[in-house]
């Protein structure tokens, strides 16, 4: 039993470590949500709202755009279908990786935090992941995403233009600092990018295209570049994620 | 927006999210044999952060040019791996510097 309790402890401690970099990751991405959501007509209140419900970041972003611009709930739907859709396949991988602590009440629990960063990193211990490990590493990055958000909504608005300007940037950067190093590493990887970046450029600049509205832009690219990839490119074994 | 409008969009997206992480997480246990279906998947996070990051990113500051800046920057620490934190402050840094000498000019 003493046993059990410090491995408990241990493994606690072990995912709030791990989670404080993650944290501090999300505070300048969530605070940039939390300009745009209130630039976008929302309140402060909805911003956070919109982040304690779903810890995306990518999904977010999108969905307010949706809100911002009116659009439909098929359109709102479909859209975090797609761009959440590698969700299913973390959990689904996150699935193989748990040990005996993991009961259906965690599993649920747990499923509303599978974000890229706490996937990757519980996954790629070279352990199986327990539900204590997962309560510390997900309290503390998700402390910080909401607090970023409440950040950004509150104070956005009073932060000098340049600042606040200067930080619309950082979720961008924190894709590049996902996708690059992918890219670099493996050349499908790379292709399948390049097919996405030319796709959705086309729709910004190309005449008539343009029109389409940013949610079906990103669910039409990032399907029509993976089908081709998955066609062209299969992926063989356990590589890739 | 009135409150109603935003709750039910709220649901929707929240709703739609949440249930692709927990299928697969507390239902579907077993393994995806199908490569085609394999390979799609993993190649989805990296088609929609490509598609989402260009050329949004150029416009995602006050001006071209501080977009353009921060853009190559981020480009450049992503490339050589840095993380994801690191990355980030590196492009606003970026364009911040940018922004301060244009309004110095």
């Amino acid at each position: 039993m003493e046993n059990e309790a410090s491995d408990k402890k241990k493994d606690i401690k072990r995912g709030v470590q791990d989670g404080i970099p993650i944290a501090l990751g999300y505070l300048s991405v969530s605070f940039a949500f939390g300009i745009m959501a209130v630039s976008a007509g929302l309140t402060p209140w909805q911003a956070i709202l919109i982040s304690v419900a779903n810890v995306t970041s990518a999904g977010q972003f999108a969905g307010v755009e949706i809100m911002a611009a009116c659009g439909g709930l098929v359109e709102m739907a479909l859209t975090q279908l797609v761009i959440n859709i590698r969700y299913a396949l973390m959990s689904l991988s996150l699935a193989q990786k748990v040990d005996d602590t993991f009961k259906k009440p965690t599993r649920m629990a747990v499923s509303f935090c599978v974000t890229d960063e706490i996937f990757a990193v519980s996954v790629s211990r070279n352990k199986t992941v327990s539900k204590y490990y997962m309560l510390g590493i997900i309290s503390v990055s998700y402390i910080g995403w909401i607090a970023g958000t409440a950040f950004g909504a509150l104070l956005g608005g009073i932060l000098p233009a340049v600042i606040s300007d200067a930080l619309g940037i950082a979720i961008y950067g924190m894709f590049l600092a996902i996708i690059l190093p992918a890219a670099r590493d493996d050349s499908r990887f790379l292709k399948v990018i390049i097919i996405a970046v030319v796709l959705s450029c086309m729709f910004r600049w190309v005449p008539v295209l343009n029109k389409v509205s940013s949610g079906f832009v990103i669910i039409i690219c990032a399907v029509a570049a993976s089908a081709v990839g998955a066609w062209l490119y299969p992926i063989d074994e356990e590589e890739g994620n | 927006m009135n409150t109603q409008t935003f709750f039910i969009y709220l649901i929707v997206m929240a709703g739609v999210t949440y249930l692709i992480r927990a299928i697969p997480l507390t239902v579907f246990t077993g393994k995806i044999e199908n490569r085609f279906i394999k390979s799609f998947l993993a190649y989805v996070p990296y088609a929609v952060l490509g598609a989402m990051t260009f050329p949004a990113i150029i416009y995602s500051t006050a001006d071209l040019i501080s977009g353009i800046a921060g853009t190559v920057v981020g480009v450049f620490f992503a490339y050589k791996r840095k993380s994801l934190l690191t990355v980030a402050v590196a492009a606003c840094l970026a364009v911040l510097l940018v922004s301060v000498i244009e309004l110095a000019l």
